[in-house]
């Protein structure tokens, strides 16, 4: 097995009487795809909201690349190389599409405290930030106000700004909420091709992507692990065939969860 | 897309110009109460342009600005009362007392977002508003006298009134510039994302705390520039420089003038505190031949219900302020 980038080891969160996380265990090693699935409120959002370091956990450890990453904050993360994008868009409205992903860009080119050069006419910030904004497939919108944006260019956006600070893994926050089934299948070969460079941790409702995509699969329910492993044993999984499946094939297969709410 | 002549920056231009062409019109006329006016009119303008600084660009609205202002003139008023004239002394203390001021609320207010950090900044010019009035020896409440004025050897004379506004107008300038490089500037960018979406920001690695203590350590220690100006042009300082309607005071200029841009504070501040003055005076002038000399007078004592209305019309219609308004028109 290759070394592992990412290690969480008991990772545990509650919200009053709510268990959110409950002792999630889980290995991934570099250059894996790994899914999360579940059913709605099974934690999957809450446990990459804990891995971005956005949310203090009650219990556990999370290391990346060795290191203990359990106390560091958000920040911190994403200068390691820990990249998420949210399920929810989370974009900067008022600025164009380049400048969005300039940010991005500024954000790994050192510290920020430069107060004189105007910023909107560094190369060095800007070029990058085409080029990311090109494999997005949005290079025709780069001055266009984020606000104008259609709801599947966001979804791109989301993820050129991911790369754009050029990460060694990423979070996944279901990237095609709310997508159709063009905009999906064209997300399905972005990831396709990322998978070959990055590792990824996918959360995503959408079961044919996640079974087209994942090298393994995680499935939580209420928080806590019932399965993981290869797309094929979870298939053939009594308990999440139960817990989750069920529902699916008796939808001849077809993702009846897709741009389902949140998870 | 943007060229040089529009309307927009026509008015700007000439609102600057009439600016620098006040002395010359005092000197003409010997109307000195204008050039005085004007005086407090770029001082304050200053500390507009400073608030916005963190308000419309960072999306920090703090509500203790005009604490600055105190606090940069009870650093003149308090060395001058010892007997410490030399400017060169007393400005760049002001300025250091501003921003460790400024370190300090930032520090702990920073941690709060919305009107929880509204309220903690505005508790803290309240503090030094408090203890400005416990300072017996300073005049406590009623404030004191400054009898010299900052002394800058031969560079400068102060006392002069002309001088001393050029070198006021100068210093608005001066700051409005380096505003308007900071805003353009990586930081700025990274003060600009975390007004606009401080969580995402911090997703892609900015430490967002940091960029924003310092932008409001920086607005801090400019608005102290204008507090020890402010102090020099009344030769007087008193707790109310900072009273909390002072500091809504700030807060009206900007967003009068339109807090998307440097400039938008300035034409705020020009038009709110001109409006302060002529308001009464139209009033009263149109309103006595229609209900006689001595009511007019009464009715003019509530000017504000005039500005009231204006000030909701261009928070309603004009989101973008006088200067939302000048680009609109451009556009439109």
């Amino acid at each position: 097995m290759a070394e592992a980038l990412l290690q969480v080891e008991g990772l545990s969160k509650r919200f009053g009487g709510v268990v959110a996380s409950d002792g999630v265990t889980l290995e991934i090693p570099k250059g894996e795809l790994h899914a999360i699935i579940g059913p709605n409120g099974a934690g999957k959002t809450t446990l990459i909201t804990q891995l971005a370091g956005e949310l203090e956990s009650d219990a556990g450890r999370v290391r990346f690349e060795e290191r203990d990453i359990t106390a560091l904050p958000t920040w911190r993360r994403s200068q390691l190389g820990l990249a998420r994008s949210f399920q929810i868009t989370s974009l900067f409205l008022d600025f164009t599409a380049l400048d969005n992903v300039a940010l991005a860009v500024q954000a790994h080119a050192g510290h920020s405290f430069h107060f004189w050069r105007g910023a909107r006419g560094e190369p060095a910030l800007r070029e990058p930030a085409r080029a990311a904004l090109d494999r997005a497939g949005l290079g025709g919108r780069a001055d266009m106000l984020v606000s104008r944006l259609s709801h599947g260019e966001h979804r791109q956006l989301e993820i050129a700004m991911a790369l754009a600070t050029s990460p060694r893994m990423l979070l996944l926050d279901e990237p095609m909420a709310g997508m159709g089934p063009e905009e999906s299948a064209r997300m399905v070969k972005t990831l396709r091709e990322l998978k070959r460079e990055l590792t990824i941790l996918l959360i995503e409702h959408d079961m044919e992507a996640v079974f087209a995509l994942a090298d393994r699969i995680t499935v939580l329910v209420y928080g806590r692990i019932i399965a993981s492993g290869t797309p094929e044993a979870i298939r053939a999984n009594a308990d999440v065939r139960q817990a989750y499946l069920g529902e699916q094939e008796e939808a001849q297969g077809k993702s009846v969860e897709r741009g389902a709410a949140n998870g | 897309m943007s060229t040089l002549f529009t309307l927009r920056n026509a008015f700007v231009a000439a609102v600057v110009v009439l600016l620098a062409l006040v002395p010359v019109y005092a000197a003409l006329t010997g109307n000195y109460f204008l050039m005085s006016l004007f005086t407090r009119i770029v001082i304050l303008a200053m500390a507009a342009v400073s608030l916005n600084l963190i308000m419309g660009f960072g999306g920090m609205v703090s509500f203790g600005h005009a604490a600055y202002l105190g606090i940069g003139g009870y650093v003149i008023g308090i060395l001058a009362k010892e007997g410490v004239n030399s400017g060169f002394l007393q400005w760049p203390l002001a300025l250091a007392v501003s921003a460790l001021f400024a370190l300090v609320v930032g520090a702990l207010s920073l941690r709060t977002r919305g009107v929880y950090f509204i309220m903690i900044t505005l508790a803290f010019a309240q503090m030094v508003y408090y203890v400005a009035i416990g300072l017996d020896r300073y005049g406590g409440d009623d404030g004191m006298t400054i009898y010299k004025r900052s002394q800058f050897g031969d560079l400068i004379n102060l006392s002069n009134k002309t001088t001393f506004y050029y070198l006021c107008l100068f210093l608005l300038l001066a700051t409005t510039y380096l505003v308007w490089h900071i805003v353009n500037s990586r930081f700025g960018m990274a003060i600009q994302g975390s007004r606009s979406n401080d969580r995402r920001m911090r997703a892609i690695g900015f430490p967002t705390y940091r960029y924003k203590l310092v932008c409001f350590v920086i607005a801090g220690t400019l608005c102290g520039l204008a507090g020890a100006l402010l102090a020099n042009h009344t030769d007087f300082i008193s707790p109310a420089t900072m009273h909390w309607t002072r500091s809504g005071d700030l807060i009206v200029m900007a967003v009068l003038g339109g807090m998307g841009t440097v400039l938008g504070p300035v034409l705020g501040a020009v038009a709110l505190l001109s409006f302060e003055e002529a308001l009464p005076v139209l009033i009263r002038t149109s309103a006595s031949p229609l209900i006689g000399g001595d009511a007019a007078a009464k009715v003019a004592e509530y000017w504000q219900i005039v500005l009231g209305p204006l000030f909701l019309a261009v928070v309603l219609f004009a989101r973008g302020g006088i200067d939302g308004l000048l680009a609109g028109i451009r556009r439109g």
